[in-house]
């Protein structure tokens, strides 16, 4: 469960990302965050994984006050959430097994179980065939897929995903989707920020509106609801 | 840690040189050549050390004694030296064995010394050890005072000298040496920081997938050892033929009693083995200092 209670979130250079958040999602929910550019979806996503932590208010997960763990504690609160981002991240210099891979070397899972469960989810994103290849020699939708794979890997409890077809074509943006949908089904939180009208509108689930750094919509099997 | 992730680190920082193999070269170039020179220091800076230590060993006091010394005045003078405490080792050398030494020094031309034999011109001599080199010229001052006493020698000179450069010298190597280390962390790291620009991304994205600080330095400790254990392969390789082709030439060569180079082996493996300690770690220092900055956040 992740609650938001009455979080702020204002930058060094001045900028208000967020005033006065609060909303509650539940285990196994999916959640779309709709808005324009810099209503706050990234504020509102980086928080809940410690890449940035709440000027005011609490953010909680599984009753973990997120924004007020130690440093050394980050490491751990990330193994438990699967984030993936609009530019994937994956390590370029890895093949796409071994970007997999590192999710579960880090938290130093024996080999042989590494090795049949990364085999496990690249097939399950439908890309056993290529564990060999490097980011550089996939096209986005198969990147996207790999930093898919690297997120569910673990198991987690909630799938974070800022923008994941941001940088896709409309084909590769509904395969992504269908992975989101299947790995929901598994009982998976799915968060996504997202600025896709068409996929909001279709795949219909829960939507948080933002605006100006505060909810001004939430409603299930929502409606993407404004002009871009 | 466990043994799998241990072995992975070693992987990981094994793949990482290949990966950024001109790199490599370039650490791995700066490891040898500061090796080479610290090899070369060592190698100075230690004989030079034995050397001295030898002349220092051999250093005496040659205490002579007036003609006309009688047997008793010459048992009361042994008696005097041996009450100075700085002095380890005294032994008479009346002047028909000094006669007998330097006819024999000479050789042939030392016959025609034994005319002498007759009418011997020579002195008494006490000659006379220290424990300590420094404490040669005190216990030399203080024979001198002897009643019955003609003169002490003692090659003070050249001792003092010799101490004194001694000295300098292995401040002056030691310095050098510290200098030459710290040039070469320097450059290592700034080899490595170098890509590591390109890599800092590479970091980010494994804090983010939850992996910890040393997670993420174990590859860069294997990557820095094995760059300091490369970079000593030549070093040591020219340590161990070099020094057996200067042992061999130059021994000959330089056949004084007192001048002997410290011997090939052990020496030569001593010093391979610390050169092995010390390009490991430098090159480890080098390739984790690389790292902390992209570490503090």
């Amino acid at each position: 469960m992740i609650e938001m209670e009455n979080v702020h979130k204002v930058y060094d250079n001045g900028v208000t990302a967020l005033s006065g958040v609060t909303t509650k999602v539940e285990d196994g929910e999916f959640v779309y965050v709709v808005g324009q550019s810099g209503a706050g979806k990234s504020s509102f996503i980086k928080l809940m994984y410690h890449e940035e932590v709440p000027s005011d208010g609490k953010v909680q997960i599984n009753h973990v006050d997120v924004g007020n763990i130690k440093k050394r504690q980050v490491p751990y609160l990330r193994r438990s959430i699967g984030v993936i981002y609009q530019d994937f991240k994956l390590l370029p210099k890895m093949t796409a097994y071994e970007n997999v891979a590192f999710a579960l070397e880090v938290i130093e899972e024996n080999p042989r179980k590494i090795r049949r469960r990364v085999m496990e989810v690249l097939d399950k994103v439908g890309l056993k065939h290529k564990a060999r290849f490097i980011p550089a020699q996939l096209s986005g939708g198969e990147q996207q897929r790999v930093a898919i794979a690297r997120a569910i890997v673990n198991n987690p409890k909630i799938v974070i995903a800022d923008e994941p077809t941001g940088n896709l074509d409309p084909d590769t943006s509904w395969e992504i989707m269908r992975i989101f949908e299947e790995v929901n089904d598994t009982g998976t939180t799915v968060i996504m920020a997202t600025h896709s009208r068409e996929i909001v509108n279709t795949i219909r689930k829960r939507v948080i509106a933002m605006e100006n750094g505060q909810v001004v919509r939430d409603e299930h099997r929502g409606e993407y609801g404004y002009e871009d | 840690m466990k043994i799998s992730t241990l072995k992975r680190h070693v992987r990981e920082g094994a793949k990482n040189l290949i990966r950024n193999s001109w790199m490599t070269v370039a650490a791995v170039g700066a490891v040898t050549t500061t090796l080479v020179l610290v090899a070369a220091f060592l190698i100075l800076i230690l004989n030079l050390n034995q050397i001295a230590e030898n002349i220092e060993s051999d250093a005496e006091i040659r205490a002579f004694l007036e003609l006309n010394t009688s047997d008793e005045e010459v048992e009361s003078v042994g008696n005097e030296i041996e009450g100075i405490s700085q002095v380890t080792n005294y032994q008479f050398s009346s002047k028909e064995e000094e006669l007998e030494n330097l006819i024999d020094d000479l050789g042939e031309e030392g016959e025609s010394w034994e005319l002498f034999e007759q009418d011997n011109p020579l002195n008494h001599v006490y000659v006379i050890q220290t424990e300590e080199a420094e404490d040669l010229s005190p216990v030399a001052d203080q024979i001198g005072q002897i009643d019955k006493v003609e003169s002490v020698e003692y090659g003070s000179e050249t001792v003092d000298r010799l101490l004194q450069f001694n000295q300098y010298a292995r401040y002056i190597g030691i310095g050098f040496i510290a200098a030459l280390l710290l040039t070469a962390i320097f450059l290592i790291s700034n080899t490595i920081k170098m890509t590591i620009n390109a890599r800092s991304e590479e970091i980010g994205i494994m804090r983010l997938v939850g992996a910890k600080n040393s997670f993420i330095r174990g590859p860069f400790f294997v990557e820095g050892l094995l760059t300091g254990v490369i970079g000593s392969i030549i070093p040591v390789t020219a340590v161990l033929v070099g020094y057996h082709f200067l042992y061999v030439n130059l021994n000959d060569r330089l056949n004084f009693q007192f001048i002997e180079l410290l011997p090939w082996n052990p020496f030569a493996w001593q010093l391979s083995l610390m050169l092995l300690g010390i390009g490991a770690f430098i090159g480890i220092w080098g390739s984790v200092m690389s790292v902390r900055k992209f570490l503090r956040i």
